[in-house]
């Protein structure tokens, strides 16, 4: 289910170089989120058409509070970054697929994010840690995968590691509920290098990898996932006009033929964002 | 209910309103059922189709600019066969007669594009069969194509041709959609007119560049794109205006349309209909709001017939 809601900002700080964290009162979209989903974000200058599509980074469905960390890339974004407590700002979501958490039972499980590939993994490291495991509450999918399962929770619980790659400045470290390895451009800190530097430093190994970030590094963990027989699982980022699956603005390029369009094209914004890693041309 | 006339005449088909959807920012109106009931529109425009499965263009197919955007997607769909299975179906389950609005339901007006002539008369000989579509627009306008689209529509004679061709096969009255990248925009209505056109839809996007100085490169992989939303508004009023004046069969006016205002703007123009684009990807719902908008408009100005501001400017 969508919802077309009209939220108020409860906060807007900025968090590091560019990128800011905004938190709103958005109770439907904020109870219905899943980690790997995103909302179109509506600038109240009408000038600018198009929603801005963010990631969630986290969502208290008890609180009805849902946080966005985003960088500032253009118009949209820079208003978004000079939000003041008690505006408000039209959104649509939750929209795309998101992180299939289902996956990761009894898993050793890397997530990934780079630079701003980092927010969405947050939400995920958190269902993934909680008291329930892998498959907390709130996806209906999972939830039913998580009965059937064998096991106590304990035993269904997934292993999780975040490997966050920075460019220089780290935001958001401090907030993951699970391991963390670091990687720096500069090697200000963590490994210096990527994040597959960073797991080749550390000697670490999973079952299971979520990730988001610029293409090199998806392209980078596609190879890796390939090379070590790995469940690779991709959130991809396009531009994007309607987000709700008309418009076919956000394509990308599957492997093949797509049930939509009967093209090699899916459309990020609904059969994504999320992609099997064997399922996308990167 | 308003005593209010709100049904319109578009070449012997009754639309309960004068409000519908633009091709190709509307799919076929699944992905937008979810956010308010389909059959409040006068009619569904649906996203152009063609014989086979087209590809479109690479990514990045649109940018946005101040007022409007850019799109260059290609056209992509599933072609005929898909289309008319899960898309017709689709609205054949979701549209029903509305008999609080003197059994006027919502009309189904299906796009159909081509790389030849060939292609256009293939798609529209198998839409022949198809009762949902209630009309057939043809898109000879799309900027986005090398072959076909466009250059149907950029020259009289050639679309005075494509134009009879597909008259004479169509089943379905027939809408010409045509471009407003031409020199004398009413020159190609009377040429679509002379061809047989029963109505046209007008105008697609204007051709548009726009350039990312930080990367210096093209912002949409295809260099260029059309230019739609409020931006256009004026110059597709303009052009509205020109044609309703040379020409005598029905026009649906399109070209940056978000409020009721804009919309009663191309009513007054001589557009006999109008339909909801860019605006869309704004606001799920503003057709929605440009039809109760209209309605509030009569009841303010106390106009019976929403047929009495169709042309009202002289």
């Amino acid at each position: 289910m969508k919802y077309r809601e009209y939220a108020k900002v409860l906060e807007c700080v900025r968090i590091g170089n560019d990128i800011f964290s905004l938190k709103l009162a958005a109770e439907k979209i904020a109870a219905a989120a899943m980690p790997g989903q995103f909302v179109s974000v509506y600038a109240n200058d009408s000038a600018r058409l198009l929603p801005r599509p963010i990631s969630v980074c986290e969502a208290d469905a008890t609180g009805g509070i849902l946080r966005l960390v985003f960088r500032i890339a253009g118009a949209g974004t820079k208003e978004f970054s000079q939000l003041e407590k008690g505006d408000s700002v039209m959104l649509v979501g939750p929209l795309g697929n998101g992180f299939p958490l289902e996956r990761a039972q009894a898993k050793r499980v890397f997530l990934i994010g780079g630079g701003i590939g980092i927010p969405p993994m947050l939400e995920l490291a958190k269902r993934l840690t909680s008291s329930d495991g892998a498959g907390a509450p709130g996806n209906p999918a999972a939830a039913d995968l998580a009965e059937s399962a064998p096991g106590s929770p304990a035993e269904r619980a997934a292993d999780v590691k975040a490997i966050l790659g920075y460019r220089d400045e780290r935001f958001l470290l401090e907030d993951f509920p699970c391991d963390t390895v670091v990687a720096t451009e500069d090697g200000s800190f963590g490994t210096k290098g990527t994040v597959l530097d960073a797991i080749r430093a550390n000697g670490l190994g999973a079952d299971v990898i979520y990730a988001c970030g610029p293409v090199p590094m998806l392209r980078a963990l596609k190879q890796y996932a390939l090379e070590n027989g790995t469940e690779c699982w991709l959130s991809m980022e396009e531009k994007m006009a309607c987000g709700i699956g008309a418009c076919l603005s956000c394509v990308c390029r599957s492997t093949k033929i797509d049930e939509h369009s009967q093209v090699k094209n899916k459309r990020v914004c609904t059969e994504g964002p999320v992609f099997l890693s064997t399922e996308i041309e990167l | 209910m308003t005593t209010h006339n709100m049904s319109v005449d578009l070449c012997g088909v009754r639309l309960k309103n004068p409000v519908m959807t633009a091709s190709g920012t509307f799919g076929s109106g699944m992905e937008f059922s979810s956010f308010f009931d389909l059959n409040r529109l006068g009619a569904v425009v649906t996203k152009g189709v063609s014989s086979v499965p087209w590809e479109g263009n690479p990514t990045p197919r649109i940018c946005e600019t101040p007022s409007g955007m850019l799109n260059a997607i290609g056209l992509q769909n599933p072609g005929f066969e898909v289309f008319a299975k899960r898309d017709l179906g689709f609205l054949e389950e979701t549209l029903t007669p509305d008999e609080n609005c003197s059994g006027i339901g919502t009309k189904v007006i299906v796009n159909v594009c081509g790389h030849s002539e060939e292609e256009y008369v293939d798609c529209v000989t198998k839409l022949a069969s198809e009762k949902r579509a209630d009309l057939l627009e043809i898109n000879i306008s799309c900027p986005n194509v090398k072959e076909g689209g466009i250059a149907f529509g950029t020259d009289p004679k050639g679309v005075e041709r494509i134009t009879s061709v597909i008259k004479k096969i169509a089943r379905q009255p027939v809408i010409m959609k045509l471009s407003p990248n031409v020199t004398d925009i009413a020159e190609i209505a009377k040429a679509a007119e002379a061809g047989g056109a029963d109505a046209l839809s007008m105008i697609n996007t204007l051709t548009g560049m726009k350039i990312d100085v930080e990367r210096r490169a093209f912002a949409l992989a295809n260099r260029t794109g059309g230019l739609s939303g409020p931006a256009i508004h004026p110059v597709a009023v303009r052009m509205v205006y020109q044609c309703a004046k040379a020409v005598k069969i029905p026009i649906i006016g399109m070209g940056g349309i978000r409020t009721a205002a804009d919309a009663l703007e191309m009513l007054m123009a001589g557009a006999a209909a109008v339909s909801i684009g860019t605006a869309s990807f704004h606001d799920q719902t503003t057709a929605l709001t440009v039809i109760d908008g209209i309605r509030e408009y009569l009841e303010r100005h106390e106009i019976a017939d929403v047929r009495e501001l169709i042309g009202c400017i002289e």
